[in-house]
């Protein structure tokens, strides 16, 4: 991503944002602007970064240094986007363990869930980051043959062919399995030939990233959802070497963000805009779920694959899955303890 | 009264000056080496700077392979400053008079290495500036959760202890004082069990993720000492035999020796260590083999890391048969810095080639990847490698003026004139 094409992306943002905005926020800026002017603006904007620089880890803050930072984030994004940016700081709800279940009977890896989770969560377009990747895997097996029925190694051997195959087809088998991609591009889907898997955080109850983590920036909210202060991640990529589904993104560059693409409706732990050389990954649409809403790729599925709620209700939807449907879990070796369920019909 | 301890807290900074100003002299050659070494600082400050305000985007890594060389040769660097134990052990362990007078330079091999590696992590870090983070009392230290944290104690533990080290025996020397043995002999005790141990904590960074199966293994540490024994050994052989072609110093035959059977050992645990992972893995054949069959003959036509791999097993196994013959380990002017060079090159790029870009595929999600370093990231790697070989030249070269008796106090070389 050029520099120039950002400054352009930022320039038709703000030509955008001046169109639609009101009178009196016109005023305000101008206000705003006016007194800038007076006072350097890059002064305050540099005892801003300063103070954000020094800040300390979000869970550790007061009430009032989190106001503090929570202003001097929503004033930075809005002025870089060019729209009214907010950035809540909504608590954890009580008696709450959130849950996710994903039918993987229905899903038609059509990858809406992936689009939708990259605009309400604000990810780099270039480069392009996503936290939800759809394996796609071979239906079936079709390259059994009945000709390598008896094809198998060793066939013989020099110490004494005794006509008995000891070896199995190990080199050369019969049929394939387990090759997965997540590259695909069909012409439509879902395609005759192919079955899907979604994958993206599995919010483990023993998490190997948190572990990881040598500066604690990455924990488990009480809600059961692992997130990120973004602020004080350090960048060392341990969460992301622990990880053993991939859930984690790394913003190796700066972050592109077109403003007209920006969300501007954002958590602190959830989906503010990210910056250069920290990790981020989902975070069942914090923002969303701590208001009682779904997270983005439950409303985007077109099949109703995804469903999602509290564990500790015996009322709700996941619950009555892990009841009554087949369910299983990614990577049990692991003994991560995940609370993303699959299941089939 | 007044008046000697105002000079008494003028000698350290004497010393310093002393010290320094000895070690900048030289010959054509000396002026040659630095200057060789400068040209990649110079090149160096501005592809760091191209990395420190562009991101990691700017270095070959990738969510596929999320390791860069930086830390490639970080693991390289423990290695050497590990095995510069090797000559404190001989010296104070078994008392061995030929190699007494050299301790102190095997110290300033791994406190420089230890810089070398420290400079590594911080060109790693995604937010250097934020490296306050981990220290402990100022950020929040997640110990003893995580091996990041046993690291950040264990390596800045080694430096504190060898630059103390140093510094006192080489200042003493200076004023002609005998060390107090009391507060000198413990210290190298606890530096000689320190060396291993920042050696085996950083071999638990690895084998500590158990979705990487190239890593998770408990052999790793065994594999990194012995590549300790190995590649430090040579790279002290040569530096050894430099110091005894372009110095007064004294170094005795049996101390190269000393060394050389030691590489010899090495590199059969080496092999051992090698073999034994092998089989452990390819006799079952499971997914966790999947990354070792990956370099040894390639998936699917992707095939970049296998002659890296077939070249590193065999520039292990040739140098170990070529040693074992005492003809040439005695070949002191040719073969034996040849062939030390050799191991001591073939294990810097086992690190990166073999040990850790290959063991990135299959990710976790099957994913075949190949890295592909950028020019800023070599040469960033380069500065930090010539940084920390001024480093080394100039410590070395002022402590061999202290210990061959040409840096002294004035006020010690009056004395010794009356």
């Amino acid at each position: 991503m050029s520099e120039d094409k950002r400054k352009k992306d930022i320039a038709e943002g703000q030509d955008d944002g001046k169109a639609k905005e009101s009178r009196r926020d016109f005023l305000k800026k101008l206000g705003v602007a006016t007194a800038a002017t007076t006072v350097a603006p890059a002064a305050t904007a540099k005892a801003g970064s300063i103070a954000e620089a020094l800040q300390t880890h979000f869970r550790l803050m007061s009430d009032d240094e989190k106001k503090n930072a929570i202003a001097r984030l929503e004033k930075r994004y809005t002025e870089q986007f060019s729209k009214q940016v907010t950035v809540a700081d909504t608590p954890a709800p009580e008696g709450v363990l959130f849950g996710y279940a994903l039918n993987i009977s229905k899903c038609i890896g059509c990858r809406r869930c992936v689009e939708a989770c990259v605009r309400e969560n604000n990810q780099s377009r270039d480069p392009a980051i996503q936290w939800i990747r759809v394996l796609r895997m071979e239906r079936g097996n079709n390259t059994f043959e009945l000709k390598e029925l008896n094809e198998g190694s060793p066939s013989s051997n020099p110490l004494g062919d005794y006509g008995i195959q000891s070896g199995g087809h190990a080199d050369k088998h019969v049929g394939l399995s387990g090759s997965t991609e997540h590259y695909y591009e069909p012409e439509q889907v879902p395609e005759d030939d192919a079955i899907y898997f979604p994958v993206q955080c599995q919010q483990c109850e023993d998490p190997a990233c948190v572990k990881a983590c040598p500066v604690r920036a990455t924990f488990r909210d009480p809600n059961g959802i692992v997130v990120i202060d973004y602020n004080w991640c350090i960048g060392c990529r341990m969460c992301q070497l622990a990880c053993p589904y991939w859930a984690r993104r790394f913003n190796w560059g700066e972050p592109v963000l077109p403003n007209e693409d920006m969300n501007p409706k954002t958590h602190y732990l959830g989906n503010r805009p990210r910056m250069r050389g920290v990790m981020e990954k989902c975070t069942f649409c914090l923002q969303r779920v701590r208001d009682g809403r779904y997270p983005a790729c439950v409303e985007a599925c077109p099949v109703g694959a995804r469903k999602f709620g509290n564990l500790l209700d015996p009322k709700s939807e996941v619950r009555k899955i892990l009841a009554t449907k087949k369910v299983f879990r990614f990577k049990e070796e692991f003994n991560t303890d995940p609370k993303f369920f699959y299941y089939m019909d | 009264m007044k008046k000697q301890i105002a000079s008494a807290s003028q000698k350290p900074i004497a010393f310093a000056r002393d010290f320094f100003s000895y070690a900048i002299k030289g010959g054509n050659l000396y002026y040659g080496w630095l200057l060789f070494l400068s040209f990649f600082v110079v090149v160096g400050l501005y592809t760091s700077y191209v990395q420190m305000t562009k991101g990691l985007i700017v270095t070959g890594a990738t969510d596929q392979i999320i390791w860069e060389l930086f830390i490639s040769n970080f693991i390289f660097t423990a290695h050497i400053a590990a095995a510069a134990v090797l000559v404190v052990i001989p010296a104070y362990i078994y008392k061995r008079e030929d190699m007494k007078h050299l301790a102190v330079l095997g110290e300033i091999i791994a406190l420089t290495f230890v810089i070398i590696g420290l400079n590594f992590i911080f060109f790693h870090m995604g937010r250097p500036d934020r490296f306050w983070h981990a220290i402990p009392g100022l950020g929040i230290f997640n110990f003893p959760s995580s091996m990041l944290t046993y690291d950040i104690i264990v390596l800045n533990t080694y430096l504190g202890i060898n630059l103390v080290a140093v510094s006192y025996l080489l200042y003493k020397r200076y004023l002609g004082q005998p060390i107090n043995t009391k507060f000198y002999t413990p210290l190298i005790y606890v530096a000689v069990a320190w060396g291993p141990l920042i050696h085996i904590v950083t071999a638990f960074i690895l084998s500590s993720n158990a979705g990487i199966s190239a890593w998770h293994t408990a052999v790793l540490p065994f594999a990194f000492l012995s590549m300790a024994g190995a590649s430090g050994s040579a790279l002290i052989i040569i530096f050894f035999l430099l110091i005894r072609k372009f110095s007064k110093m004294d170094i005795a035959d049996s101390v190269i020796d000393f060394f050389s059977q030691v590489i010899v050992w090495s590199l059969g645990i080496i092999i051992l260590v090698f073999a034994s992972e092998f089989f452990t893995e390819l006799y079952p054949g499971t997914h966790h083999a999947a990354s070792l069959e990956y370099m040894i003959h390639g998936h699917h036509g992707l095939n970049a890391y296998v002659p890296w791999f077939w070249w590193t097993m065999a520039l292990i196994v040739i140098p170990f048969i070529l040693l074992l013959s005492s003809k040439v380990r005695k070949s002191y002017n040719f073969l034996l810095p040849l062939i030390s060079l050799v191991v001591f090159l073939i294990i810097l790029i086992e690190k990166p080639a073999v040990l850790v870009f290959p063991s990135f595929s299959p990710t976790p999600l099957g994913e075949y990847a190949v890295y592909h370093p950028t020019l800023i990231e070599i040469f960033n790697v380069l500065f930090i490698w010539a940084s920390g070989f001024i480093i080394l030249t100039l410590l070395t070269k002022g402590a061999i003026g202290v210990l061959t008796g040409e840096v002294q106090d004035s006020q010690t070389v009056e004395g010794d004139a009356k």
